[in-house]
């Protein structure tokens, strides 16, 4: 009995804070629609709501929507667990993208079955080595990976940007900037009859098994927890801390390159310079912060934000407001689920705890202690 | 001859929004605060620049407003990494999409979403007397808009305040040693907002430059990573303001650059060309291996005991 009570406590608690952070979000967010639109704020929730979860249709497009946040949030969930802040999911998405265009459309005469995998493997891999990029300039030169990886999105979008009006551009329509079409071999179909939402999901689904079992259930994925915590216990204890801080840059850059991938050989349909509109690789830091980086959470907060997104075209076509409000509500549940401490009941007591469970760690930028 | 003035010349001008908005991280950066933020502070400070502008018919006025809103929006910032001492870096990376967020609605709200942008009072380069007549120097140094001037300007007086007077001596030792700070009396708390505060204003300054002085318009996402080349400019120019001034030099030059290669007809792709900025940061990044004057107490939260 009492076990269930401390399980049925901890869970309220895990839900809380994120739940808190969207309220509040929503609230101010609906003083931004006041003060831009002639709409009322209920009238344009209602319709965002609508356009997420309102029926088969709506939610059938919020689950295609997620798919992507889902990878994103992975890659910089798993970072994260390593101490790593990868604001680079953006760039490492691009390159994925980029990547599988090249083998799908590059090998048109190969069979299904091994032409998906190689375009999968290849969009991973790409995301893969371009997150690896910042992790060794950080092992190697202490450049700080929070410049680096930023650094990198912009270069990513030059490169897509040189791909798509050069090498690859398709021959067939030369007027605008974009890649021949995928071809049937290295699409991923839609999972039922009808319905937008593909197989994708599944793969969204094992990458999230893979990230618990990876982190969780491995002594590698072990190390790279202890070295996120307190780098100087990782160190005392005889762990590489510069390799850890590859693997996860490796293992966070190829979860977003497979997440741009797949945006592009199941959703998209050809690389395009309009493909990455969407702020794949900044969505996911939310989706991922609301998830506290855990598995199931990441999934919940996905579907979440994936609403969030097929709402707000659907508000935008339906009112006046403008669907960037989601954008102000995703960069308000950022800083409360962050600064969530404002939302504890009791105030002073925790703050001293915490300092006392982790104490400042100084260590230098290539996880070298000073 | 006047190839390489007019190439001075740009060099000073895109360098000048970085040394601004650097001028102000360098002393956040000091206090232990990691201004991410940067970037979101310089896009509000854009779109408040030209709608102060566009109302008042007054590029100053319209300055002023830019520095008075980031002022405020930078508070956000400061009462969640100072405050509540949450993670900064996750706390800029919000401020950052919640300014690209606001400045794309309230854009959209005032201007509407697709006619041509509105004409407005931008900064006109002002001629210094007699100085702006030397041969090649002249035209390139002394025959610009005014906030370049006061950038450059700003780099002595940041240094003295910063390494001569008592706010300073306060600031890096908040920076060093937070506890040591609280014991002899020095409110960690204060001089940490206070400099975030700075920071902001800086940025709102720079992001008002970006759209007036070196555009008369404002874009969504204006500012394209102007905000976190602003940050490697302190890291590469360790954390001096002087040292700030050639780091933002440096990455003025890559871009003027980029805009050569981009005008002459070199083969290279035009894609090359822009890439050019990021990769010179990232290299520059790279070249600051173990200086040392990088806050001890950076980025860590400060809690009483």
């Amino acid at each position: 009995m009492e076990k269930i009570r401390v399980k049925a406590i901890n869970g309220v608690k895990t839900v809380y804070f994120p739940v808190v952070a969207i309220l509040v979000s929503l609230l101010i967010g609906s003083v931004v629609i006041l003060a831009t639109s002639q709409t009322s704020p209920l009238v344009a929730y209602e319709s965002l709501f609508k356009g997420a979860f309102g029926n088969l249709r709506a939610f059938d497009d919020t689950l295609l929507k997620a798919i992507p946040f889902i990878f994103t949030a992975l890659s910089f969930a798993m970072a994260k667990r390593c101490g790593i802040i990868n604001l680079g999911a953006e760039g490492q998405f691009a390159i994925g993208a980029l990547m599988a265009t090249i083998v799908g459309v590059g090998m048109p005469d190969l069979p299904l079955v091994p032409h998906l995998l190689l375009t999968l493997v290849a969009g991973f891999i790409g995301g893969a080595i371009y997150g690896l990029i910042p992790a060794l300039l950080k092992v190697q030169f202490g450049a700080s990976e929070l410049i680096t990886t930023i650094m990198l999105n912009y270069i990513a979008k030059e490169i897509i940007s040189f791909m798509v009006n050069g090498p690859i551009m398709d021959s067939a329509s030369s007027l605008y900037p974009q890649s021949a079409p995928i071809p049937g071999s290295a699409r991923l179909p839609a999972m039922f009859a009808g319905m937008r939402v593909h197989w994708g999901a599944i793969v969204a689904l094992l990458a999230v098994v893979f990230y618990y079992v990876y982190l969780w259930k491995t002594k590698s994925g072990y190390e790279l927890r202890v070295v996120g915590l307190n780098p100087n216990a990782g160190h005392y204890a005889g762990m590489n801390i510069k390799r850890s801080i590859i693997r996860s840059m490796l293992l966070a850059g190829g979860f977003a390159g497979l997440g741009g991938c797949i945006e592009i050989i199941a959703v998209q349909g050809r690389l395009m310079m309009t493909s990455f509109t969407v702020t794949y690789g900044f969505t996911g830091i939310a989706v991922a912060l609301v998830g506290g980086n855990n598995p199931i959470g990441i999934l919940i907060s996905g579907v979440l934000f994936g609403g969030l997104q097929a709402g707000a075209l659907r508000m935008q076509m339906m009112t006046d407001a403008s669907s960037s409000v989601v954008q102000v509500i995703q960069a308000l549940v950022i800083l409360f689920i962050a600064g969530r401490l404002m939302f504890r009941l009791r105030t002073g007591r925790h703050l001293r705890q915490r300092t006392l469970a982790v104490p400042p760690v100084a260590m230098d930028e290539r996880g070298e202690k000073r | 001859m006047d190839g390489l003035s007019s190439f001075l010349a740009s060099v000073l001008r895109l360098a000048t929004p970085t040394l601004l908005a650097a001028l102000g991280i360098v002393f956040s950066e000091r206090a232990g605060i990691v201004n991410i933020g940067t970037e979101g502070m310089m896009l509000i400070g854009a779109l408040s620049g030209v709608m102060g502008s566009f109302y008042t018919g007054s590029v100053w006025v319209g300055a002023l407003i830019a520095m008075a809103v980031t002022l405020l929006f930078s508070m956000i910032f400061a009462f969640f990494t100072v405050v509540i001492k949450a993670d900064q870096t996750v706390i800029g990376t919000g401020m950052n999409i919640l300014a690209a967020g606001l400045t794309i609605t309230v854009n959209r709200a005032v201007f509407g979403a697709s006619t041509s942008p509105p004409k407005i009072d931008v900064f006109s380069t002002v001629k210094i007397p007699l100085l702006s007549e030397i041969p090649v120097i002249g035209p390139a140094l002394f025959q610009q808009p005014m906030p370049v001037y006061l950038a450059f300007l700003l780099v002595p007086v940041a240094g003295f305040v910063m390494f001569r007077t008592n706010v300073g001596l306060k600031l890096r030792a908040v920076g060093e040693n937070p506890r040591a700070c609280d014991t002899v009396g020095i409110s960690v708390m204060k001089v940490r907002f206070s400099a975030v505060l700075y920071s902001g204003l800086m940025a709102g300054l720079a992001g008002a430059f970006v759209s007036m002085g070196q555009m008369s318009f404002f874009t969504e996402n204006m500012i394209s990573g102007g905000g976190f080349i602003a940050v490697a400019a302190v890291v590469f120019g360790n954390y001096t303001p002087r040292g700030v001034m050639f780091a933002s030099l440096t990455f003025g030059a890559s871009r003027a650059l980029m805009y050569r290669l981009q005008a002459a007809s070199t083969g290279i792709p035009s894609q090359f060309a822009l890439m050019l900025p990021y990769l010179i940061t990232i290299v520059a990044l790279c070249l600051v291996i173990r200086r040392s004057n990088k806050p001890t107490a950076s980025a860590v939260p400060y809690i009483k005991e």
